[in-house]
């Protein structure tokens, strides 16, 4: 175990936020699940997995860390441990993905398998404005911007209630900013229809041992990243506080 | 390897005795569904066999229960501090798993982020850690481990740290005030006043330590958790006891490095950190049977225990109860599974409770 070494075989812009990274290695990674990322010298930072074979990896360059690995060029090397955490599990046949903002990431792995597989996958892709909108997944896709400048103005919340009228969904898969995810958790809670979510936290470890990432007694390395929406909606810290690096509940 | 002795509990039942125990911690996926649908399948017409199921087999005989410093402990197993203990709630879920005690992160007077990730790897039979000590500070700890104690249905232990004999009476007097169980000192960290060694690196450095803590705190159990990397953990332990410890816990991780090849760099983001894990088991087996050796006062012994043979060991080398940490990485459900082992071991053994778990 340790790092493995994987080489930047391809360095994208796929947003105005987030480079997509294709690497030279391949993980027997599901998705949902995370690797732990190091650039020798920066910090090393949990990562969703946006493909198995090849590995890619959307970063966002939201700190000093994820910047300088959103800036590899072809040839340079990360070093990569993992994949950790418990993958998307969706039910039945008809699968609806809500991603907001670089949360879209792991939901087009999802599906891009789901579509192996055979199943009906719709996707609503959420973000700021149209610079910052995740390129599509296979299937349908709807896009929502909090500015009108694609899609339907608004957030996911504008495109989903009226397609959860029309159509018929198996299942959520969500992944994206928490109070988001907990919008869409409360609506499928509603409407009846299971609902997963990916919650994200600040880690050290990766592995279940330092406790750093836990949203009260759910601890999102192991547990998770993956929830069904109801266990989330039932847990207080869900949507509401996280730790910070001292261990420091703050508000999200 | 062992031959099969009949617990009494089973001779004495009327149910046949001659029967292998059919989970072992190696078929633990199978757990208790075989056993079950075997005695419904051999024995319908007797549905009370299956609701005294639990009374037979696994209540009755092997005794887990043990009693650490005045608390009473379902199991002698502990959560050792900075596993997986941040939180009230997690200290809480660690009872529920099946640890007898659990014991909280390391706190300090002041806030600390603790080093920059990498801070823990895994290998394939270690792993290391520097995670830096990172807490919320004291004030908010305390009212985590207020929240525990009253709601976790286990003892709580909570460890501080510190970087002066001052400091540590600080801090244990105001985690003292949320009453755990037994307060633990996390005496391997840096001691300012003597040049940055270790606390726990010699006979006056943890005399000193726990002298300054025994003034603030009298109802209050304390235990002084030490080093591996010395030459004579058996003496400080016996100074400990001298200095007013009321247990000793053992061992702390113990100093290493790990290189990374390919990045030509430490593996850690701090250099150096601690080793945890298989590969430090006999080593904290001699420290704590060094310690058994020269004190009376009772042992939490740790260090690589992963199932219930390594537990057992541990407490033949003298430990009275029996923490685990990094078990739980490779195992998330280690408490349960080294509980069952643990009675499997005494059942095997013809053990009826803990304190019959002695080398001849």
């Amino acid at each position: 175990m340790g790092h493995i070494i994987a080489k930047v075989e391809k360095n994208e812009q796929e947003t105005a936020q987030v480079s997509l990274l294709t690497f030279n290695i391949s993980i027997p990674a599901k998705p949902g699940q995370f690797v732990m990322a190091w650039l020798p010298g920066a910090e090393e930072k949990p990562m969703s997995i946006a493909n198995a074979s090849p590995l890619q990896i959307a970063i966002a360059d939201a700190g000093q860390a994820s910047k300088k690995m959103a800036e590899m060029k072809k040839g340079e090397t990360l070093f990569i441990r993992g994949p950790y955490g418990k993958p998307f599990s969706p039910k039945g046949k008809n699968w609806l993905m809500v991603g907001g903002g670089y949360g879209f990431a792991p939901l087009r792995f999802l599906a891009k398998e789901g579509i192996k597989k055979g199943a009906n996958i719709q996707s609503i892709i959420g973000a700021r404005s149209k610079k910052f909108l995740m390129q599509e997944a296979p299937g349908k896709n709807y896009f929502t911007t909090d500015d009108g400048s694609a899609g339907e103005k608004g957030n996911v919340m504008a495109a989903l209630e009226p397609l959860l009228k029309k159509g018929k969904f198996d299942c959520i898969c969500c992944c994206g900013p928490e109070k988001m995810m907990r919008a869409v958790a409360l609506l499928a809670k509603k409407m009846k229809i299971p609902c997963q979510l990916s919650v994200e936290r600040y880690m050290k470890c990766g592995f279940g041992i330092c406790g750093h990432c836990a949203m009260g007694g759910w601890l999102s390395c192991i547990d998770g990243p993956t929830i069904e929406g109801e266990e989330a909606l039932k847990n207080p810290h869900f949507g509401t506080l996280a730790c910070d690096r001292a261990g420091k509940h703050v508000k999200l | 390897m062992f031959k099969y002795l009949p617990p009494r509990s089973l001779i004495s039942s009327p149910l046949p005795p001659k029967r292998n125990f059919p989970f072992t911690p190696l078929q633990k996926k199978k757990s208790l569904l075989p056993l079950l649908s075997h005695f419904i399948f051999l024995y319908p017409a007797h549905a009370s066999y299956i609701s005294n199921f639990g009374h037979i087999n696994i209540g009755n005989m092997a005794n887990l229960s043990v009693k650490l410093c005045g608390a009473r402990m379902k199991s002698p197993l502990v959560l050792a501090s900075g596993i997986r203990s941040n939180n009230a709630a997690l200290l809480i879920r660690a009872g529920e798993e099946g640890a007898g005690a659990a014991t909280s992160k390391s706190c300090s007077l002041i806030a600390r982020e603790g080093h920059k990730n990498p801070s823990a790897i895994e290998y394939d039979s270690y792993m290391i850690n520097a995670i830096g000590l990172s807490n919320p500070g004291v004030e908010i700890e305390k009212k985590e481990i207020a929240y525990a104690v009253k709601n976790a249905k286990i003892p709580i232990i909570a460890s501080v740290y510190e970087n002066s004999p001052q400091n540590f009476a600080k801090v244990v007097k105001i985690i003292s005030e949320a009453k755990p169980a037994i307060i633990e000192l996390d005496a391997s960290c840096p001691n300012v006043h003597q040049e940055g060694k270790m606390f726990s690196s010699s006979c006056e450095g943890a005399s000193e330590v726990i002298k300054a803590v025994k003034r603030q705190v009298k109802n209050i159990p304390v235990s002084i958790k030490l080093s591996p990397n010395v030459p004579n953990i058996g003496e400080i332990a016996k100074e400990s006891q001298r200095a007013g410890a009321d247990c000793i816990t053992a061992i702390n991780t113990i100093p290493a490095m790990m290189i990374d090849v390919y990045a030509r760099a430490p593996a850690l983001s701090n250099k150096y950190g601690g080793l945890s894990g298989p590969a430090i088991f006999p080593a904290a087996l001699r420290c704590v049977n060094e310690i058994r050796n020269s004190c009376t006062l009772p042992i939490i012994g740790g260090g690589g225990v992963g199932s219930g043979e390594d537990a057992a060991a541990m407490l033949m080398a003298g430990a009275n109860a029996v923490s685990v940490g990094t078990a739980l990485w490779k195992n998330p459900n280690a408490f349960r599974d080294i509980n069952l082992g643990l009675e499997n071991y005494m059942k095997k053994m013809n053990f009826e409770k803990i304190s019959d778990i002695k080398m001849k």
